[in-house]
Formats: structure tokens, C-alpha cells, sequence
């Protein structure tokens, strides 16, 4: 019987990177053997490797089977928990890392990494005074093929507890049956008189001749091999002249004493032998398994290796992990709903007026049961954010012995929960921001020791929620960003007029233009000059926002501010002639009506309104979309100003209607991408509204005004 | 139906062990850690109990242990799932009372095949 596993692989990838997230914190904290945190090491390398060697990721098998070793000796206190040694095993958590991928995608790991840490570990392992010797992992091979039928005899003499430790000698019997034919004669000898027998004892012995052409001494031996220890076992090979003494009870003759065999004291394979099985522990269902994966990724493994194995091919896992509580709630609203459900249809059956009043409760019941079924569901993609933050620890810890420099991390709100797809998409940025904490933030220890600052630099990562969204910090306590470096780069680059008076904020937003970087050296660490400009276009993606906060000599904060989920927004329905269209209520600064002395036309057709002391720039959305609209007239329609990124405009509409929360529709995966919408949404009475997509309605407002601006100049010279 | 009880930390080679035994028509109760085994063999009778022996909470030699004491697994086998399978490891599970072990990597075939020792 054949028995695919393929079908677990996620799983065991699943856990194998849980499992070295587990070892990564765990090596991070551990301190001395006493520490429990070994004993999860030590099972989190023990399960990979298990699970390693059962898909056929031979190199996770090897490679994990040394770090499993030295986290053994470690565990049993034979070997000193060494910084040294810490400092490898996490070298090694990294290249399981690769190992499993590169296993998962069927090609050789070819990362240099691999071999300098298998050698430190293999120098880690002989420096010990301990054995080190490889484990037999496995029983020897197959070392005799019989051709023609043989015969074996097998004097089983078991002892008295045999039975108590769960062995049975009529299965053993039938997996012998399983192998041969059998001939079994039972020694009763030894039975006590009826009134000595011990019920749970055994008295018997039995003598099997045990015919076949194909099963050697080490199958036989293998079916006993559980009991070797309780009990006496004779094997022999009978010759041709000896299977006539076979019934007799001494058929232990002369003849076959040599081929005698005490499996009790025997351990014959060879360190060969047990060399060649690992080197092939691919199970027969390993190669189907592997098979499987072949024909439905073909390419990944002929062009493998032309790949290098990139971190970034990370298992597609899709699943996600939720915590019972919630699955019991949903449960609960669902029973809760399925109960209003009914009531309705109850009062449904001989509905009359006087059932009015029931019926709006029921429909109120209702509401209140989709509302918070709505909420449940959506706490479901909800993770705390400790998944985005554990990965720091290690991240410090490297960079720190990287710049040389003593950095503590500290970590408040992990526990601050965010949509998974969210989460997904901010990890690269925060690591950026943390790495440019360390490299450009915190100050080498000379320095700091100069300002009179305590020698370790401190990061802090911190999470906490504001109303709909959630605040992710990056603090660091080092020198804060130079002013006047800033800003003399940006004059430099061209990227602001020089005696342009700038705020500290618009200056520290000069960061992440494109092309800017403060580093006067390159480091390994950041400050290759892309990044800041990407870390701000990745948070803007998800509809979220960054600011810089610095005191000179204090040190500075990175805040990012990020919508809780993209799935569901807040949103303010406003309408446009016949249409609805909804505008992201975070994006909303204030609605107003125009007072006509305040709008101030410009040149051509467009329309600076004067709010308090900014010019916004008005966009009347019956033009950009061509639509009929009741309010043509500036004077007196409504606007609705909107702000990204430090930019204003007022869009003019008809009339604001409801807030309500809405649901996301991609229009990209329905129809196509439309200039000025972000998505779609079904509203209640079943009709579509689109959602304005305000960077993208402003970045059009900004171009129409220059475009305004030019046809308004050409127009004047030619009046000229 | 023989029925079979699974005590392993991994999910995934509880997985499999349970799919395997499953298809091959055994009942199987599977368990996380050895703490959970015991409370789920106090409950219910098994034919055989197959158990890893790194875990949390309570490993698989004191499972065994403490499962010999329990009057109604004094003769139940019960297997160890190991990839330490050095002497060392064998007297371990031995002295607890274990019938035998099984060697990592998971292999469906031989598992099947082995576990015809002590059940049918």
C-alpha cells in the first residue's frame, strides 16, 4: 500500500519555520543549561529533523542531525552553554532556513553559509570531550538474498514478564506467518503445577521452523527485535542434512553451531553499512511524494538551479492560526443568528399588521446579530503583531555585533492585533526603519559615553491602536537626525531651493524622497540610499501614514500610522447627480459649504478655495467623471476637503449622505483599473458605489492645476 | 476495530502517523503532548498507544511509566516514535515499560507493516 504524504508538507513547513522561530527567541534568552528554554531548543531541531527525514529533505536531515547533537550534549549538561556556540546555532537556524527551502524546491543549497557553519559545528562537536559518535540510526541492511527456499530454526525461549511489557507472542508468530511458512511446536515443560501459575507470568517456550526463499536472519531478527532483551533466541540456518533432525529437541547440532546466532549480544552491522542507509533514508513513499511535487512544479526544479535559493521563496502557506475563543464566539453569533432567523420566518407564516412591533425588533435583532458576526469575522484575520515583531530580537542582535555597538531592544504592545495582509506587507518596511535605527540612530559607545548617555543604546518598538487605525513607533535614543545635514543634502541633491525656510517636520520629511541619504558612508546595514523613499511609497500602499519626530541629542521616532485592515473601510457616502460614491472617512479633513468670497478662480477653470490659511484647489467630481450634476455653481455647493500627504482639495459634490462601514471590492480583479477609483462596494439596497481613490483624485487635481496654469500662460501671450 | 491512541507534539507527524493508521482501517485518538495522553487514556481504552518521546509537559518515557500503572494498560503495547534510537534510548523505554519503538523518518509501509508485532 502506497500512502501519500504530500498532503502534509504544509503542515510540517508550517511548523519546521515555527520551530526555528522557536529556537531563534530560545537561543536569543538562553543563558545556562538550567534554562527550560534548552529543552524547546533541543525538541524544535528534534522535531524538524524527524519530520526532515520523513519528506526526503535530506539536507535539513544532515545538516539539522549536528545542530540536534549539540544541542543534546547541551541539554544534558555534558557540554557548557558557550556564547561561541550560540553564536553558531543561530547561524544554523538560518541555514536550516535555507535547507528547507532549497529541500522544498528540490535543488541543492549551494549558499556558502552552509558548509562554513556545518564546519563550525563539527569543530564545536570534536573539541568536546564527550562521545560524538554518529548514532546507528538504523537497523543494517539486507545483507544476505537467499535464492533457493531455506529454512530456519528458532528456538524462542521468552522470559516470564514478557507479556507485561505489552509484547504478545502469538502477533510476533503472525508477523512471522507475514514472512514464511511455519512450523511451531510448543514447550510445555516448564508450566508450574495449576495452583503455582502466575496469571501474568509465562511459561512457555516455543520452537518455530520457519521455511521461505526470500526472508533473511535479519528479518527474523527484526520481528524480534522488540523483545530481544526478554527473552532467549536461537536462529539457525538448517543445512540440508540438519532439516532432518529438525523435529528433534536437540537440533542444535555440530553441524550448525557456527551459523548460530545469540541475537542478545549482537549488534553486526558495520559503521559502512549504517553509513549507506543515511546516506539513503528516502522511503519508498518519499520518492511518490517527491514525484507529486515534480510534475505539478516542473520548472522549479529545472530551473532551480540557476536560482539561488532566495529567502524570498517562502512557502505559500495560506492558512492561518486562530485562537479557539474565537472560532467559540463565532459559533455563538451564528447560533444566535440561525435563532433570530427563525423567529422571522415564525412570525412570516401569518404575518398581519398587529405583528408589526415584533417584526421591527426582530429586524433590529437582526442587525445587532450581522454587526457583530461582521466584527467576529474580521477579528478572525486579526494577529497580534508580536508575529511582525519577533523577528527583531535576532535582527538586533546581529546588527549590534555588526556595528560593534551595545543596543538593547525593547518591545511594548506586541500583543496589539492587526489584519494579517497588513502585517504581511509592513514587515520590510519596519525592518528597515530598525536597521536604520541601529546603523544611523544610536551613536558608537565613545560617543555616547562622551554625551554622558549610558553606554547600551536602547530601541524601542511599541504598538498600540487610535480609533480605527493602529500606531506602530520605532523610537531610538541615540543622536537624532541632524537638521542642517538634512537639510544641506537636499540643497545639494537639488531636492529644495536653498534659503527655503523649512519646519523641523518638512524637513525630516525630506528623508524619504527619492535618492536621499544622509549616510556620508555606505554601510552594509542601510544607507544605500533606496529604502526610506520605498518604506514611505510601502506604508502609503496600504493606505497608511509615516512621520518623523527627532531631538537633537534624545534620539527619534518613526510613527507609522496604518489602517487596522484593508478589507473594510470607514467611508462617507456622498452624491453626485444620480451617483453615490464613497470617500475614505480617514482621509476626510472637514465638509463645509462655499462662501463666495472665498473662492478665488485662478486662471482658466480652475478654482482655489481660501480655507482659513491655505489655497486648496477645488475638484468638482460631475467633471472628472462626466456626470450630470445638480450643482454646477462653486458658490454655495458642498465641499468635502480631503488631505494626502500633506496636500489638500476640496471635492464639490451634491449632498453628503450616511457613514457607513464598507466592504472592498477589488474593481482590478472584476474589470480593470480606473483613474480616480480605488475599488467598489455593494451598498444596502443592492446598487454598486465606487470608491475615490483620494492620492489618486489629488495627483490629477495637482497636474490639471499645472495643466490649467500652462494653457492659461500660452493663452495670454497669444492674447498678447 | 483496533483502536490506536497517538501522542506526538508535531502536528505533522501526528498528522501522518493518524492518516496512516486511519487508512489502513484502525480507530485513531490523537493527543499533543504526553499530559493529554494520559488524561485521554484514563478515559477510554486503547489496543495500542504509540508516543514520541521529546515533548512538553509530561515526555514519552514518563507517559509509559505512569500508563503501567493504569490496571487497564498493564498489557497494552505501547510504542515508542523516536529518532533517537541508540541503546541509551532503548533501555529508557524499556525500563518504562515500552513494548518497542519505531525509527524515525516516518515511513506509512513499515509502520504498518511493524505494528503487526502487537496488534491484528
Amino acid at each position: 500500500m502506497s500512502i501519500d504524504l504530500a498532503q502534509f508538507l504544509p503542515t510540517f513547513l508550517e511548523e519546521s519555520y515555527e520551530g526555528l522561530e522557536i529556537m531563534e527567541t530560545g537561543l536569543l534568552n538562553l543563558q545556562s543549561s538550567e534554562d527550560d528554554s534548552i529543552h524547546s531548543i533541543f525538541r524544535a531541531a528534534h522535531s524538524i529533523k524527524g519530520g526532515a527525514g520523513t519528506f526526503g529533505f535530506n539536507q535539513v536531515t544532515e545538516f539539522t542531525h549536528l545542530v540536534e547533537t549539540l544541542l543534546d550534549e547541551m541539554r544534558d549538561g555534558r557540554r557548557e552553554i558557550l556564547k561561541s556556540d550560540i553564536e553558531i546555532l543561530l547561524q544554523s537556524v538560518d541555514c536550516i532556513r535555507l535547507l528547507i527551502d532549497a529541500d522544498h524546491n528540490k535543488i541543492v543549497c549551494e549558499d556558502e553559509s552552509i558548509s562554513k557553519v556545518e564546519s563550525l559545528l563539527n569543530e564545536s562537536l570534536n573539541s568536546s570531550s564527550t562521545d560524538t559518535q554518529p548514532q546507528n540510526e538504523n537497523k543494517s541492511e539486507k545483507t544476505q538474498t537467499a535464492t533457493d527456499a531455506q529454512s530456519w530454526l528458532i528456538n524462542f525461549t521468552p522470559q516470564p514478564h514478557l507479556v507485561q511489557t505489552g509484547n504478545d507472542p502469538l502477533f510476533l508468530f503472525n508477523a512471522l506467518a507475514d514472512l514464511a511458512d511455519l512450523e511451531i511446536v510448543c514447550n510445555t515443560s516448564e508450566l508450574p503445577a495449576f495452583s503455582d501459575i502466575e496469571p501474568k507470568e509465562l511459561y512457555l517456550s516455543w520452537q518455530i521452523k520457519l521455511t521461505s526463499s526470500d526472508a533473511t536472519e535479519d528479518d527474523i531478527k527484526e520481528v524480534f527485535e522488540w523483545v530481544e532483551d526478554e527473552c532467549t533466541l536461537e536462529i539457525t540456518l538448517l543445512t540440508n542434512e540438519a532439516i532432518s533432525d529438525v523435529q528433534e529437541d536437540e537440533a542444535v547440532n555440530n553441524d550448525t553451531q557456527e551459523q548460530s546466532i545469540q541475537v542478545q549480544s549482537t549488534q553486526p552491522e558495520s559503521e559502512q553499512s549504517s553509513k549507506q542507509e543515511l546516506a539513503e533514508p528516502l522511503s519508498p513513499t518519499a520518492i511518490t511524494t517527491d514525484t507529486n511535487v515534480l510534475t505539478t512544479k516542473p520548472q522549479s526544479a529545472i530551473m532551480g538551479k540557476d536560482k539561488a535559493p532566495a529567502a524570498k521563496a517562502k512557502p505559500d502557506v495560506g492558512s492561518i492560526r486562530v485562537g479557539v475563543d474565537k472560532v467559540d464566539m463565532l459559533i455563538n453569533l451564528v447560533g444566535e443568528l440561525v435563532i433570530t432567523q427563525s423567529m422571522l420566518s415564525e412570525l412570516g407564516n401569518d404575518f398581519d399588521l398587529s405583528k408589526v412591533e415584533k417584526l421591527t425588533s426582530g429586524l433590529d435583532q437582526l442587525l445587532q446579530n450581522t454587526k457583530e458576526l461582521q466584527e467576529s469575522v474580521m477579528r478572525i484575520r486579526m494577529l497580534p503583531i508580536s508575529f511582525a515583531f519577533n523577528r527583531f530580537p535576532r535582527l538586533i542582535h546581529d546588527l549590534s555585533i555588526k556595528t560593534g555597538k551595545q543596543i538593547e531592544l525593547v518591545i511594548k504592545g506586541e500583543q496589539t492585533e492587526l489584519d494579517k495582509t497588513v502585517m504581511e506587507q509592513i514587515g520590510d518596511p519596519l525592518v528597515h526603519l530598525v536597521r536604520n535605527a541601529a546603523d544611523h540612530g544610536i551613536e558608537s559607545t565613545e560617543v555616547r559615553l562622551a554625551n554622558g548617555k549610558s553606554e547600551k543604546g536602547t530601541i524601542s518598538l511599541n504598538a498600540y491602536h487610535v480609533g480605527g487605525s493602529i500606531v506602530i513607533e520605532v523610537n531610538d535614543d541615540g543622536g537624532g537626525i541632524n537638521r542642517e545635514a538634512v537639510l544641506n543634502k537636499a540643497i545639494e541633491k537639488g531636492i529644495v531651493e536653498p534659503n527655503s525656510s523649512l519646519t523641523d517636520a518638512q524637513v525630516f520629511d525630506l528623508l524619504f524622497e527619492p535618492g536621499f541619504s544622509t549616510a556620508s558612508e555606505v554601510t552594509d546595514i542601510s544607507g544605500r540610499g533606496v529604502g526610506m523613499d520605498v518604506v514611505k511609497k510601502n506604508i502609503q500602499s496600504l493606505g497608511g501614514r509615516i512621520q518623523v519626530e527627532s531631538e537633537p541629542g534624545k534620539g527619534s521616532c518613526f510613527k507609522v500610522n496604518l489602517p487596522l485592515t484593508l478589507a473594510i473601510l470607514d467611508g462617507q457616502l456622498v452624491r453626485v447627480g444620480t451617483e453615490v460614491y464613497i470617500i475614505p472617512l480617514i482621509t476626510i479633513v472637514e465638509s463645509l459649504q462655499a462662501k463666495a468670497e472665498l473662492i478665488n478662480r485662478v486662471s482658466g477653470n480652475m478654482v482655489l478655495y481660501r480655507l482659513r490659511e491655505d489655497n486648496v484647489p477645488v475638484l468638482p467630481i460631475y467633471q472628472l467623471f462626466n456626470l450630470e450634476a445638480q450643482c454646477t455653481e462653486i458658490e454655495n455647493a458642498l465641499l468635502v476637503v480631503v488631505e494626502f500627504d500633506g496636500q489638500k482639495v476640496g471635492l464639490m459634490v451634491d449632498d453628503l449622505l450616511a457613514q457607513q462601514q464598507v466592504v472592498i471590492k477589488s474593481l482590478q480583479d472584476n474589470y480593470q483599473q480606473v483613474d480616480g477609483i480605488s475599488g467598489a462596494t455593494i451598498l444596502g439596497d443592492g446598487s454598486v458605489a465606487m470608491i475615490l481613490d483620494i492620492p489618486g483624485m489629488i495627483t490629477m487635481a495637482l497636474k490639471q492645476s499645472k495643466i490649467a496654469q500652462k494653457t492659461a500662460v500660452n493663452h495670454n501671450v497669444e492674447v498678447v | 476495530m483496533p483502536k490506536f491512541l497517538i501522542v506526538d507534539d508535531s502536528n505533522s507527524i501526528r498528522q501522518m502517523v493518524s492518516f496512516t493508521l486511519k487508512s489502513a482501517g484502525y480507530d485513531v485518538v490523537e493527543a499533543s503532548d504526553g499530559l493529554q495522553g494520559l488524561q485521554t487514556a484514563k478515559g477510554e481504552n486503547f489496543d495500542l498507544v504509540i508516543s514520541d518521546v521529546n515533548m512538553p509537559n509530561m515526555n514519552g518515557i514518563e507517559l509509559c511509566k505512569e500508563l503501567r500503572k493504569l490496571p487497564t494498560f498493564e498489557f497494552t503495547p505501547i510504542l515508542m516514535l523516536t529518532t533517537e534510537s541508540s541503546g541509551d534510548m532503548k533501555v529508557r523505554g524499556k525500563e518504562a515499560g515500552a513494548t518497542g519503538w519505531l525509527v524515525k523518518p516516518f515511513n506509512p509501509d513499515k509502520l504498518l507493516a511493524t505494528i503487526k508485532r502487537v496488534v491484528r
